[in-house]
């Protein structure tokens, strides 16, 4: 867990201070709303259909228990007892009145909680994996160097007003799990021959209107020239991306436009000018940022202690263990995924007494720390394996065990036309359909890992394009209608969705999503041929001939 | 529109003067790039003054060869969401090393002033009236800053935290 | 259906102006007598563009009160109660279409 320091509470309190000050000028009509709006925007303030809305980060995903606690507060106090957490490692209040958000952010302002960064055209929260420091084979913790971009990109006066917004990921394991590829920066931590640090970096990745996966720039980037080489890559986008055309103003199309191998000399040239100033970070200046991140004093326990070995008798509990329980790099560890798609509840939600359940369950077993991941879970990455049957005790009472981890029901889903202002159709419906579809445990067992993706509209907000199954919402005529998406995926070998066909109702989703999970399971190979596995190896043709011609 | 230099309003000595119109004798002129590279030559034998408006979509770069002729550099916002010219003022600054006044035009708001000042920037074009008068409170909202922006600041993660850097306040006295 | 500020404005049919309060981004309605009411059935309703964009510009005049105005359908009722035009709208009065979490 990082630790803020009086520098960082001085910087979040006179952030608050400044925008408590914008909202007394906007509500005093001295600024207009035109010009009110970015800068609510660059505290997370949108306006959506039936309230504002305040988005919240969580830098890297990590939170401690008093953080997530103050959640629960601001959720209860300030809004209608519940909060949605995204697809960015990000949490999201619907109901909050523009009013009383001064003070909604001054509260969490108080526990290192804030808005910053999670909207607006400039660089967003960085995202990372959410095993970070907990999986075995990483090659570094991750959120170090998510850490060190957060200080460096937080109010930073050249990359505010950027064309367009701009996120950054970071991935240091085998397993992309930070959706790496589909960024505007993908950054990959590994070691070169001789053992240093440093990323691989790839530009230009993204989905909404126009998905691109990223494109390689830089094979081996030394770790302490990160900054300088960001620099270097937002300098060239702020001054050359596009701004003429907000469809067109993202990296990834200036990029496309002049070509990776350009954009990349043009990065080059640039950072061959900057490299050794002052963004060079020592060894000690790396020290002191990672110094500051505190880890678990872990108990020197062994795998399988008895009290698991008992526990395992028990079917629930083997269900939830086989299901959301992953392997720790330390023996006698494990890692936590905590379910926010029980099936039949907007995916990612969470009411504000749930998150005072996991933050008093990791209290009690998780060294105080709480993880969020871009599949919209909780994850407690450091509980001990002889306290899984109690955590697991406490967790099911509280209705947070599903054990439907990457599972078809395990559906990621954006807000879309039952919040979000620019939706084109709803999202979290649909799901709750397919889940319910689905619910039965033994039939989504035995269908294994298949990620479902819903967007309400071509922003992908849901990432659709890198579900497994993507649906895209869409308006024909003033009604909903949903475009299907096979074989996409957002890890290390990530990839672009094919359409499957014409678009179809709402009411037909449910259906076509089911005539394409019969159809995998007829065609697959076997139990081990997992769903994407077999659209890669069939494309999707198969499906659509079955599907189009159930319909 | 109130011009403010280092948090003092302040007379505006140039006159705009358009690419048709003369150029007055004997007063400080701030003009074009166009015509600027244009009558280059002719203007180094110009006694008064003289200022370039560079255009935010030509490398700054280019502006390199003129430096010892101009008086004054402004920079455009033509919306305060256009941040172009933020990059091409620490360009200015730290790589071609311009130490004259920078000035911003164009959509210039308050709550934009802080991040021009630590770009580079010394004058500021206020749009509002109201936004020249609260110029020190904007540019003071902030006591801590976390990374380098102007050459003399040092960025947060060298531990160095120097409280602010920018003209007018001392290094290592946070406010 | 995409966000209704950008549409090209078309009339063909009952329609209202709505935005979001300012305050608390309540859905607002504009009124026959120049304000805004929370209320629906308060709705100014016209059926010509005209008198659309006469009402939008109204409303538009002042962006202190209620903010993002636009021009929404609705469908009048024989007994002349007014009703949301499409889905969107109808989210907008009634709320989500599930149930929210609690
Ligand atoms: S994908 Fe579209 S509908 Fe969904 S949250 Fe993003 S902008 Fe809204």
């Amino acid at each position: 867990m990082y630790v803020y320091d009086e520098f960082d509470r001085a910087f979040l309190a006179e952030r608050v201070a400044e925008f408590r000050d914008q909202v007394g000028r906007r509500l005093s009509g001295a600024l207009s709303e035109d010009e009110f709006k970015p800068l609510r925007l660059m505290n997370g303030v949108y306006l959506q259909l039936h309230a504002y809305m305040l988005r919240i980060a969580i830098p890297y995903g990590t939170l401690n228990s008093d953080q997530l606690r103050r959640m629960a507060y601001v959720a209860r106090r300030y809004d209608r007892g519940y909060g949605h957490f995204t697809t960015r490692q990000n949490i999201q209040f619907n109901w909050i009145k523009l009013d009383e958000l001064p003070e909604a952010m001054a509260a969490l302002a108080e526990v290192g909680v804030h808005g910053i960064q999670t909207s607006g055209n400039c660089i967003r929260n960085v995202t990372t994996d959410q095993w970070a420091g907990a999986t075995p084979g990483e090659y570094d913790d991750p959120r170090i160097w998510a850490e060190i971009l957060r200080q460096y990109s937080t109010l930073h006066p050249e990359f505010t007003y950027l064309p367009r917004k701009f996120k950054i990921a970071i991935t240091a394991a085998p397993q992309d799990r930070a959706a790496i590829k589909v960024h505007d920066v993908g950054l990959r931590l590994h070691r070169n021959e001789a053992g240093e640090l440093g990323f691989e970096v790839l530009v230009g990745g993204g989905l909404g209107r126009t998905p691109f996966v990223g494109k390689l720039v830089r094979p081996f980037l030394p770790a302490r020239d990160l900054l300088s080489y960001i620099e270097a890559i937002m300098r060239v986008y702020n001054q050359y991306g596009r701004r003429d055309n907000i469809y067109k103003a993202r990296i990834k199309i200036l990029v496309h436009e002049i070509g990776a191998e350009e954009f990349s000399r043009a990065v080059e040239a640039e950072w061959e000018a900057i490299r050794e100033g002052a963004l060079k970070m020592t060894d000690e200046m790396i020290a002191e940022i990672r110094g500051r991140f505190l880890y678990p004093d872990f108990a020197a326990l062994t795998d399988n202690p008895p009290e698991l070995v008992e526990a395992l008798k028990d079917e629930r509990f083997v269900t939830w263990h086989a299901n959301s329980v992953h392997t720790h790099k330390v023996p006698g560890h494990a890692i936590v995924t905590i379910s926010l798609k029980p099936v039949g509840a907007p995916p990612g939600d969470a009411t504000a007494d749930q998150m005072e359940v996991v933050a008093d369950l990791a209290d009690r077993y998780g060294f105080r720390e709480i993880r969020v991941g871009h599949e919209q879970n909780l994850c407690l990455p450091n509980v001990a394996q002889k306290d899984l049957p109690a955590l697991w005790a406490a967790l099911d009472a509280a209705g947070l065990a599903t054990p439907n981890v990457n599972h078809i029901s395990d559906i990621i889903a954006c807000p879309g036309l039952d919040y979000c202002a620019l939706a084109n159709a709803r999202a979290i419906p649909v799901a709750q359909e397919i889940a319910k579809r689905f619910a039965d445990l033994d039939r989504s067992r035995g269908i294994g890992r298949l990620h479902v993706n819903i967007s309400g509209c071509i922003n992908a907000c849901g990432h659709h394009h890198v579900g497994h199954i993507g649906i895209l919402g869409v308006e024909k005529n003033g009604q909903e209608f949903y475009q299907i998406t096979l074989g996409g995926r957002a890890d290390e070998k990530a990839q672009l969705g094919t359409l499957l066909g014409p678009a179809v109702s709402y009411e037909q989703v449910p259906d076509l999503i089911e005539d394409v999970v019969d159809t995998y399971m007829e065609l697959r190979a076997g139990p081990q041929e997992l769903f994407i596995d077999t659209v890669a190896r069939l494309g999707v043709e198969p499906f659509k001939e079955r599907v189009y011609a159930a319909h | 529109m109130p011009l403010i230099e280092n948090g003092q309003i302040i007379e505006d000595r140039f006159v705009r003067v358009t690419d048709e119109d003369a150029l007055p004798e004997g007063v400080p002129v701030l003009i074009g790039t166009d015509r600027f590279l244009k009558e280059a030559a002719a203007l180094k034998g110009r006694q008064a003054p003289v200022g370039i408006i560079w255009p935010n979509n030509r490398p700054i770069a280019e502006i390199a060869p003129y430096l010892d002729q101009l008086s004054l550099i402004a920079l455009n916002f033509p919306s305060f969401r256009d941040g172009r010219a933020y990059s091409q003022a620490r360009l200015l600054r730290e790589r071609l090393g311009w130490t004259g006044p920078l000035r911003a035009i164009g959509n210039v708001l308050r709550d934009q002033f802080l991040l021009m000042e630590r770009s580079g920037f010394d004058q500021v074009d206020a749009v509002k009236a109201a936004d020249a008068d609260a110029f020190d409170e904007a540019v003071h909202r902030y006591t801590v800053f976390y990374q380098p922006a102007t050459p003399d600041e040092r960025p947060s993660l060298l531990r160095q935290r120097l409280g602010r850097t920018v003209s007018g306040v001392p290094a290592g006295v946070p406010k | 259906m995409a966000a209704p500020q950008q549409q090209k404005l078309k009339v063909n049919g009952p329609v209202v102006v709505t935005a979001n309060r300012l305050t608390d981004g309540a859905v607002v309605w504009r009124t026959a007598a120049g304000g805004w009411s929370a209320e629906l059935a308060d709705a100014a309703v016209v059926t010509s563009a005209e008198a659309a964009i006469a009402l939008l510009a109204g409303a538009q005049q002042r962006d202190i009160d209620a903010v993002g105005a636009y021009v929404a359908p609705v469908l009048l009722g024989a007994d002349g109660a007014v009703a949301p035009g499409n889905l969107r709208e109808r989210i907008r009065v009634a709320g989500p279409t599930f149930e929210l979490p609690h």
